[in-house]
């Protein structure tokens, strides 16, 4: 069971407002610090970890740029949202972050409230008022790479890649 | 039960004889998209082994020629790749240079058939050659250069039947701001597009329409294969494949008619394609400070063909800059033989070497503070082509490049000679 304070966000947010152009090409630690930095300017400050972001439709449109990735450096322990575009969910299972299609989710929460959830029944409920909703299931064997750090970890097992980035900053 | 074209070619790549909405496909990838921007210092990861050097094309476009040196830096190493693992069809800068879903339907690397993945979302563009083609997150890329396979959660598809002939002045990118603006995303969905009207759409256009699926934040957005389409792949290569039809009994979740000869030109708004075009009289008069035709959606000939004959005498408008970016090296000799550049040169317009350049606010064409651009390219987020507090309005190459004239934006009707 997941719980946390959560972060209410509207439609249509898109990979561009979670890594904004600027820092596409920059370590994932400097990504991080610009998550949402053109709608919400100071959020980074304020998130902690263990939070929870809600989301309207269609959450992540756009790009591959890896805003699941930030969003796990941060800290937040889940995304739920009313839709998720598909790539956005493709990096959050590749870069092991728990994101969830709860629809409903917007409406059943205002910012600040608890939010519990549960993958094991699929289940998110509002602490506050009770209310409590279903999520879609994540297939097994997509689920099993969200909460174990993604496929890097994989690949690097298998001898595919090498251990750490070419590169470090 | 049939299937859609998408679940077919998903069904034989997987190996499966049926693949339906729901199923989790793991399938063979026949053909792997690696860009420059994959070698990048700070988030490249060092690949050990490859699977099969020859399902990989390789080519260099959103930093080309590099503008720093991170990106310097990421080209050579991106050669040391090609090298050490013997990819040999790599399109390094010089004469075969270009934004690789172009490039990818240029060459007919993608076929009918096929599936495809590349790690920028616009990859869908080969959906317009029969291909079920998707971008992918760069973990996945990497997966896929090292194992060969990539994984699909199917989605439900949504069917367009194209009826009629776009009227002279409209353009696939109205097609798709009108689909875009009247029924929004189409997230965890496909999109496929059929019917006696494609016909009339050249594979240029229609290869606007697939590309724009990502903004759809479609999975998959393919064709359906036609005698245009063959004749295209056969000019180009003589490696076999098989075509994917629908099947007549095909479970679509939705399924539209839109006819051609109703639409007129649109611009979307700032921010967003979503449920956000108006027609162009509702935006006229705002004016521009940058006018903008290229990317992997709208880079193409015909692109630069019609923004020439719009400027033809007559002159980009004081205080406006016009920057044209052809999607490849090869269209831009095209354009150079057919004299487009010439007109467009005269008219006060910049025309670049090819690459995304503009598009993701990479170089060549970044926007200022408080600037506002109208753009043929893919993508209207806030902050895509440079600073957030620009406001970045879609539309045709033809209204584009009225709009560089009038410098504001207007229909393109307004720019036919008497
Ligand atoms: S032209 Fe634009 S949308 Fe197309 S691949 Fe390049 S950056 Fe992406």
């Amino acid at each position: 069971m997941i719980s946390g304070r959560t972060w209410c966000f509207g439609d249509n947010i898109n990979s561009d407002l979670m890594v904004p152009g600027p820092v596409v090409y920059a370590t994932p630690a400097e990504q991080a610090r610009a998550v949402f930095s053109a709608n919400r300017p100071g959020w980074v400050d304020e998130v902690k970890p263990g939070d929870i972001i809600v989301g309207g439709q269609n959450f992540g449109m756009g790009s591959s740029r890896p805003g699941a990735r930030s969003l796990r450096t941060l800290g937040v322990a889940c995304l739920l949202a009313e839709s998720l575009n598909g790539l956005f969910f493709r990096n959050a299972v590749n870069f092991g972050f728990l994101a969830l299609r709860c629809p409903g989710v917007s409406t059943a929460f205002t910012e600040g409230q608890t939010a519990e959830v549960s993958v094991a029944e699929w289940r998110v409920r509002n602490v506050q008022t009770g209310a409590t909703l279903a999520c879609e299931p994540v297939p097994p064997a997509l689920l099993k790479l969200m909460l174990e750090g993604g496929i890097f970890p994989s690949l690097e097992r298998d001898g595919l890649i090498a251990p750490k980035a070419t590169k470090a900053k | 039960m049939g299937m859609t074209i998408v679940e077919k070619i998903l069904a034989r790549a997987s190996g499966q004889a049926k693949i339906a909405p729901g199923d989790l496909a793991v399938v063979a990838v026949d053909t792997v998209l690696m860009l420059d921007t994959n070698f990048m210092p700070d988030i490249r990861r060092e690949i050990l082994k490859v699977h099969d050097a020859e399902k990989i094309v390789m080519v260099f476009d959103h930093f080309v020629p590099p503008p720093d040196r991170a990106s310097a830096d990421a080209q050579a190493t991106g050669r040391a790749f090609a090298k050490q693992f013997g990819v040999a069809r790599l399109h390094d800068i010089g004469r075969d240079q270009g934004i690789s879903h172009v490039i990818a339907s240029e060459r007919a690397y993608a076929l009918p058939g096929t599936t495809l993945v590349c790690s920028d979302s616009h990859a869908c563009a080969a959906g317009a050659l029969n291909c079920a083609a998707r971008g992918v997150g760069y973990p996945d890329l990497v997966y896929a250069v090292t194992t060969g396979k990539a994984w699909f959660k199917v989605g439900e598809t949504v069917r367009y039947d194209l009826t009629g002939k776009l009227q002279p002045g409209v353009f696939a990118k109205d097609l798709f701001l009108h689909i875009s603006g009247t029924y929004g995303d189409h997230a965890n969905q496909n999109v496929e597009f059929g019917g006696g009207g494609m016909a009339s759409l050249s594979i240029d256009a229609r290869r606007t329409m697939t590309t724009m699926g990502a903004e759809l934040s479609a999975e998959f957005a393919t064709f359906e294969a036609d005698d245009i389409l063959i004749d295209y792949i056969r000019a180009r290569t003589s490696a076999p494949f098989e075509a994917q039809a629908p099947d007549a009994d095909a479970i679509y979740v939705a399924r539209r008619t839109i006819d051609l000869s109703a639409l007129e030109p649109l611009v979307a708004r700032p921010d967003s394609v979503i449920k956000n075009s108006v027609p162009v009289s509702q935006a006229a008069g705002v004016a521009i400070n940058q006018a903008f035709i290229g990317s992997c959606a709208n880079g193409t000939i015909e692109d630069i063909a019609e923004a020439a004959r719009i400027v033809k005498g007559r002159k980009v408008a004081n205080g406006v800059r016009f920057i044209i970016t052809p999607a490849s090296q090869a269209i831009y000799r095209q354009a150079l033989e057919a004299g487009y550049v010439q007109i467009l040169m005269d008219a006060g317009a910049v025309v670049t070497a090819a690459t995304c350049g503009a598009c993701f606010g990479g170089h060549m064409g970044v926007l200022g503070p408080n600037e506002t651009c109208i753009t043929s390219s893919t993508r209207n987020f806030k902050g895509r082509m440079g600073d957030p507090t620009a406001r970045i309005y879609m539309g045709s190459s033809a209204t584009v490049a009225a709009s560089a004239i009038a410098g504001t934006i207007v229909h393109p009707g307004n720019m036919v000679r008497a």
